[in-house]
């Protein structure tokens, strides 16, 4: 990775002072991720350009945990990685331990160029960019730099696979060089959305550092914000109200006290709820429970007396069972509710002979040829005396601004049913099984397309 | 001297006041884990054997015990007071909730006795006022012993009595583990006499008949046993004559039975009970009525007498007229008889009136064979290990029966419709039927598991690592009945000591030296993904629909194609199969094939342009750059050399890295361009393959090839005697062509197949990648010197003892398969190996 910096101007060598770094001489430096070496490609008297170029020890850093963010050891891409030659969190980092100093605007030994906006000209090699092309004229733009964005190929020799995600990067303007290594500091994550190490609250002392004098004007802000500090909420929200006065914040989304229309899976809960209540249901199992939106429905009503929720991931029930403070219950809660790992695909007797079982929105993440497999083992093997079946209505796809071309609401969708292929799928199991069904809408009902989300009320005998 | 008769198996409840001599007494004729003695179980719980507060949890513990020990089948003793009838009552229910039979024995000792010992006691005395309540209670119960429910009351009234008392542990009656048979299973009769002579016939017996020229007895030249699971008689045209024969058979040791739920009503009728006579008893009784008074006698007796079911073979053969649940299997209780005759019913009817009987064969997981009949079906089929034998002769069917052990089914038909079946036999919706029978429990793979295997010994799978498989297995993999195989992990060699490699072929050659194997084969290793094919011509194989042709999968059970694609393919190499003439050469409509798909791209080409190509993009621009402003410094007279050296170097090695990928970007458009390099058959109709040499499989993949070039593509290979340096040396170079321009490598592999070497087994195969290959799996760089030194030091024991019990697991799931074992047994060694891939591992191994 290789970032430049050219100052044009009288004495233009001087920026070795700015820097703290002589122009006629190579420096190396060890930093944590390898050696980082500062050198002069050019010293004219009108033009002095920088360079710092990273030799990143691949190695080290794909069999050092710590740096990789403390991720799973188990991916390929540690070895086979952008991150040693890409313009990153570790640039940033770099440039922040070798021109420390620069940063600050401090310079003894030339105070009033370390003050002055001059002419500069900077270039960082394969910046990766996250959410296309323009977003780093979009954050450079703003503060007064020229931008141009190089972009670069995946593969020549592949032009089908379009341009790679990252683009050289040349910025040209008349700014304080301290404010522009703060900007290339704090931006570089931002562009890449990523950072090599684990941030910390110590990050929003950092951020509100570096972008003193600029940041909060930035119109980006908010986005700068979110990506620096790795979209974690509650840091975000320090970090913007200790930036921006309090008139200014914008309101936080909560759909429970903005009296809007209730979001589909409200509905689709509560489209669950009454028909559990109106067939009685006292013992329930919620098949393909995920996080446990739903069950944290039937625990605060006091007439399921046992809730049974279950999942085929074991990550979603171990936030389920976060979500649901699980871990804090009595022993008398921890026998109403359990969380059980499944799969809709093997019969399970655990959840057999219940009142209910509800499959809301799992069938259409199943593949069509193990259909049956899901429909014997619920209605075949568990038999309970109600099932509740949503899934997707596809006749209202249209209806979505994104879904207007055809495709489905969700990559993991399977497959998504009109309702007349819904009904005639819900026919076969009642004649097989021996249960009765009734179909509702779910959501507003257009009077072609009908709801957004078909049910299906199956009751046995 | 008395001797007291025990069941091999039961629940045996002493009974006696404190001091009767019942531990003693226990002590010298049971072994010491089979007595529970309710003071030691205080003592557990409460450190003082003779603290009464304890006495609760005590038996609630002992009970606990005892429960686990006849789960397991194992005969135990209760050595508690058990004289109040309370505490019986709790034994017998105990015993009844495990299927086993409860017997007293009784120590009606002189009170004067138990005193006297009681006062000589050193560790407690008891007062004399209880020890005579105890009595009291004793006497009293004595009368009603009898009705409390025990099978057997042993009453032991002196001290000598005691002492001379001897256990005879008896065989129970539906004990046959010693006869190993052969034998003929015999499904449901119904009266067809005719068609039972036929059969027997068939069989091989030789029927015998009377003056009358009434058949009475069946004799097989070879000493075969046939056994009839029950329904003798009802409904069919003569079930006297029937059960003259089966009689005489079973009388004269040709033949055994057990009984089914028409025999069961038949003996009440006999007995004057109040019976319906629907159901076709009233034929029966009318044919009976016929026959002299001696002979209903002798149905009667012989009919009551019949064992609720029989455990054969060592325990691997159970029949029972209506089927058995494992925990059932040689237990005696009124529910093991219920559910032996009448099977598992709701007590619901169904559109026909009849009962709905649960499918309990769709549950069972148990190692022994079971044979039924009672329901009628259109065909004899295995579901999970047993087989229903009732193909509704009396109905038009045919009548059944089963070799053992051969399972090899032998059929009459009807000779007419002696009865209208009340339900037509069709009417059983046989394509429902059989999804439910392969339907896999989600016990059978989650939890701790141990597969059996018969190469490597048990293989323990780890819970977390079952858990963490059924995400992928349940979301991602193909359908389990149609991924009967999932192949090993496959280690490289050990790091190697030469200069600029981290792969070399001397490695592998030396390590299978090592374990004694000297010939070996190298086979070139295509830059494509590993990928299973099942090809098959005959659906119903593998209980699939009408038009299916196989799967081509992953080597974690994902699919490569949609079903169109799947079948276009399947299609042009099943005709490839055909032109070769392979398919008559290996006896078979089904094959199921190890192999590469080409080109690596098809599965893994997001994985090619977002990660590879990406960091190739990422390092070729960066590097010129630097190289450039290095340059620029040198002019300069900036002291770079050494910096701009390195980054030369590194951009070179860029270079090389995005060379090493390209191989792996071959286009293809829908099948065009998709390419199958099959080498090694994995199983056909009864068949496995891998004692066939490798030599052998290829020679066929070559056949293949050459009917389609353009789809299949053969797989060079190089024999190596790892004994001799020249055959060494030219192996080495040959890998050293290959892979020279950036080819993945070499699969070196024991040329015999599967090896067992003085150690166990020998690993299935060593790759040994090539040198530039490698760039993409450790990195551009990965090759200097500095890094080279640090990548040698990796550990691939781990991985080759991966490889080696996946290896084994792989093969035990092509064994299951083609002996025909249920979907579930297959399935938990397939599971297994995926369940061994979610364990962590150095990827780039």
């Amino acid at each position: 990775m290789l970032v430049t910096i050219s100052y044009a101007g009288p004495e233009a060598t001087d920026l070795g002072y700015l820097l703290h770094k002589h122009p006629g001489k190579v420096q190396t430096f060890e930093t944590t991720v390898g050696q980082a070496h500062v050198f002069y490609p050019e010293a004219k008297p009108d033009r002095c350009t920088a360079a710092m170029l990273m030799e990143v020890d691949a190695i080290a850093l794909a069999r050092n945990r710590h740096l990789r963010g403390g991720g799973d050891a188990s991916s390929l891409d540690d070895y086979v990685n952008d991150r040693p030659y890409a313009a990153s969190s570790l640039t940033a980092v770099a440039l922040g331990q070798l021109f420390r100093t620069a940063m600050t605007g401090r310079c003894d030994a030339r105070p009033e160029l370390a003050a002055s906006a001059i002419n500069l000209e900077i270039s960082l090699s394969a910046v990766p960019i996250k959410g296309g092309a323009g977003l780093a004229t979009r954050l450079f733009e703003p503060l007064g730099f020229k931008v141009v964005e190089h972009a670069i190929p995946l593969d020549p020799h592949f032009p089908q696979w379009g341009n790679s995600n990252y683009v050289n990067l040349h910025l040209t303007g008349t700014l304080r060089l301290s404010a522009a290594l703060r900007q290339i500091y704090v931006l570089l994550p931002v562009l890449d959305d990523s950072k090599h190490y684990w941030v910390g609250s110590d990050e929003i002392g950092k951020l509100l550092r570096a972008g003193n004098g600029w940041l909060p004007d930035h119109p980006e802000r908010e986005l700068i914000t979110k990506r620096y500090l790795a979209h974690q909420r509650g840091m975000v929200d320090d970090a913007t109200s200790l930036m921006a006065p309090e008139a200014e914040r914008t309101p936080s989304e909560n759909s429970d006290t903005q009296g809007g229309p209730l979001p589909l899976y409200r509905l689709r809960a509560g489209a669950v709820m009454q028909a559990l209540r109106e067939v009685g249901a006292r013992r329930v199992a919620d098949v393909g429970c995920g996080e446990g939106a739903l069950l944290k429905c039937l625990m605060v009503d006091s007439s399921f007396t046992q809730i049974i929720g279950t999942d085929v991931s074991a990550k979603a029930l171990a936030r389920a069972q976060e979500r649901l403070n699980l871990n804090e219950s009595t022993t008398e809660q921890r026998d109403r509710v359990r969380l059980l790992h499944s799969s809709v695909t093997y019969i399970d007797d655990r959840i057999r002979g219940l009142d209910a079982v509800v499959l809301m929105e799992v069938i259409e993440h199943v593949e069509p040829d193990r259909l049956p497999a899901v429909v014997e083992s619920i209605f075949g093997h568990a038999t309970p005396g109600t099932v509740v079946v949503t899934t997707p209505n596809k006749e209202y796809n249209p209806l979505y601004p994104g879904l207007t071309g055809g495709g489905s609401r969700h990559p993991d969708h399977r497959f998504e049913w009109t309702r007349m292929e819904f009904q005639s799928w819900a026919a076969s199991v009642c004649e097989t099984h021996g249960y009765g069904v009734e179909f509702r809408g779910v959501g507003d009902t257009d009077p072609l397309a009908g709801s957004p989300t078909q049910l299906a009320l199956f009751r046995k005998g | 001297m008395a001797e007291l008769d025990i069941p091999q198996l039961c629940l045996v409840v002493l009974v006696g006041a404190s001091g009767s001599g019942k531990s003693t007494f226990a002590r010298s004729h049971f072994e010491p884990f089979e007595i529970l003695s309710s003071d030691f179980f205080r003592g557990l719980v409460s450190n003082d054997e003779n603290d009464q507060g304890a006495t609760k949890a005590a038996f609630e513990s002992l009970q606990f015990v005892a429960g686990k020990r006849l789960d397991a089948g194992l005969l135990t003793v209760v050595d508690a007071t058990s004289v109040q009838p309370e505490a019986r009552h709790q034994l017998v229910q105990l015993a009844r909730d495990h299927d086993v039979l409860p017997v007293a024995v009784v120590f009606d000792m002189p009170e004067a006795l138990c005193l006297a010992r009681n006062t000589q006691r050193t560790d407690r005395t008891l007062a004399a006022r209880v020890i005579k309540r105890q009595q009291d209670q004793l006497r009293r119960s004595l009368k009603s012993l009898g009705r409390e429910g025990f099978r057997n009351v042993h009453i032991l009234r002196t001290e000598e009595e005691v002492a001379t008392a001897t256990f005879r542990r008896q065989r129970l009656l539906n004990d046959f583990r010693d006869d190993t048979g052969p034998f003929d299973v015999i499904g449901d009769v119904h009266g067809c006499r005719a068609e039972l002579e036929t059969l027997l016939a068939k069989l091989g017996y030789v029927v015998e008949q009377d003056g009358q020229g009434r058949a009475v007895d069946a004799i097989h030249p070879h000493g075969r046993k046939a056994v009839f699971v029950g329904d003798l008689v009802d409904r069919g045209p003569d079930s006297p004559g029937v059960l003259r024969l089966v009689m005489g058979m079973v009388r004269n040791g040709h033949a055994l039975a057990v009984p089914g739920n028409h025999e069961d009503k038949l003996v009440r009728a006999l007995r004057g009970k109040n019976v319906q006579t629907g159901h076709g008893l009233a034929e029966t009784l009318a044919q009976l009525a016929a026959e002299p008074p001696v002979f209903r006698a002798e149905v009667e007796s012989f009919c009551d007498g019949l064992v609720s079911h029989l455990v054969l073979d060592k325990g691997r053969l159970v029949v029972a007229h209506a089927g058995l649940v494992e925990a059932y299997h040689g237990r005696a209780s009124a529910r093991v008889r219920s559910f032996a005759l009448y099977g598992d019913t709701t007590g619901e009817t169904d559109d026909y009136g009849l009962p709905v009987r649960l499918p309990w064969a769709e549950g069972y997981r148990g190692a022994a064979t079971v044979l039924y009949g009672h329901t009628p079906t259109v065909d004899a089929e295995w579901v999970n290990g047993t087989m229903c034998l009732d193909t509704g002769c009396v109905f038009g069917g045919k009548l059944t029966a089963l070799r053992y052990p051969e399972k090899e089914v032998v059929q009459v038909a009807a000779h007419r419709v002696w009865s209208e079946p009340i339900r037509p036999l069709e009417a059983e919706a046989p394509a429902i039927q059989k999804r439910t029978a392969d339907m896999l429990k989600i016990d059978d793979v989650l939890g701790k598991h141990v597969v059996q295997t018969r190469t490597h010994g048990r293989i323990g799978v780890r819970e977390q690592y079952a858990a963490g498989a059924l995400e992928v297995m349940s979301r991602w993999a193909t359908d389990p009945r149609w991924m009967p195989y999932l192949p090993p992990t496959m280690s490289p060699t050990n790091a190697s000591a030469i200069d600029g490699y981290l792969e070399h072929p001397v490695e592998a050659f030396s390590g299978y030296r090592k374990d004694g194997v000297s010939r070996v084969i190298c086979e070139e290793k295509h830059m494509g993904s590993r990928a299973v094919v099942l090809l098959s011509r005959r659906p119903e194989r593998f209980n699939a629909p009408p038009h299916w042709r196989g799967t081509v999968y992953t080597r974690t059970g994902r699919p490569f194609f949609d079903g169109a694609q799947s079948n276009e393919f399947l299609t042009i190499l099943d005709a490839a199969f055909e032109r070769t003439g392979v398919w008559a050469e290996l006896e078979t409509d089904w094959v199921l094939l190890d192999a590469e798909l080409l080109p690596w791209s098809l599965k893994a080409g997001d994985m090619i342009r977002n990660q590879y190509a990406a960091v190739g993009a990422a390092a070729t621009a960066s590097l010129a750059t630097s190289v450039a402003a290095l340059k620029q410094a040198a002019g300069n007279g900036s002291d770079v050399a050494k910096l701009l050296q390195r980054t030369q170097t590194r951009e070179k090695n860029a270079h090389a890295y995005v060379a090493a990928y390209r191989n792996y970007s071959a286009p293809a458009d829908g099948l065009d361009g998709v390419q199958l390099a099959p080498f090694q058959i994995l199983a056909s109709e009864g068949k496995t393959y891998h004692h066939r040499d490798h030599g052998w499989h290829l020679s066929i993949m070559d056949r293949l090839a050459e009917a389609n070039p353009t789809l299949i593509r053969p797989t060079r290979s190089i024999v190596v005697d790892v004994h001799d340096e020249a055959s060494v040396l030219a192996g080495t170079q040959w890998w050293e062509s290959l892979t020279a321009d950036g080819g993945e490598g070499m699969v070196v592999k024991p040329l015999d197949n599967l090896t067992l070497g003085s150690k166990g087994m020998v690993q299935a195969g060593i790759k040994v990648r090539g040198k530039e290959y490698l760039r993409i799996i450790y990195g551009p760089d990965y090759a200097e010197p500095a890094n080279l030194s640090r990548l040698r030091d990796r550990n691939s024991a781990h991985k080759k003892s991966m490889a080696l019990r996946e290896y084994a697991l792989g093969i035990e799931a092509l064994e299951r398969l083609v002996a025909g074992e249920p979907l579930w047994r297959v399935h938990q060694a397939v599971f297994a190996v995926l369940a061994m891939e979610s364990e962590a591992v150095d990827p780039r191994l």
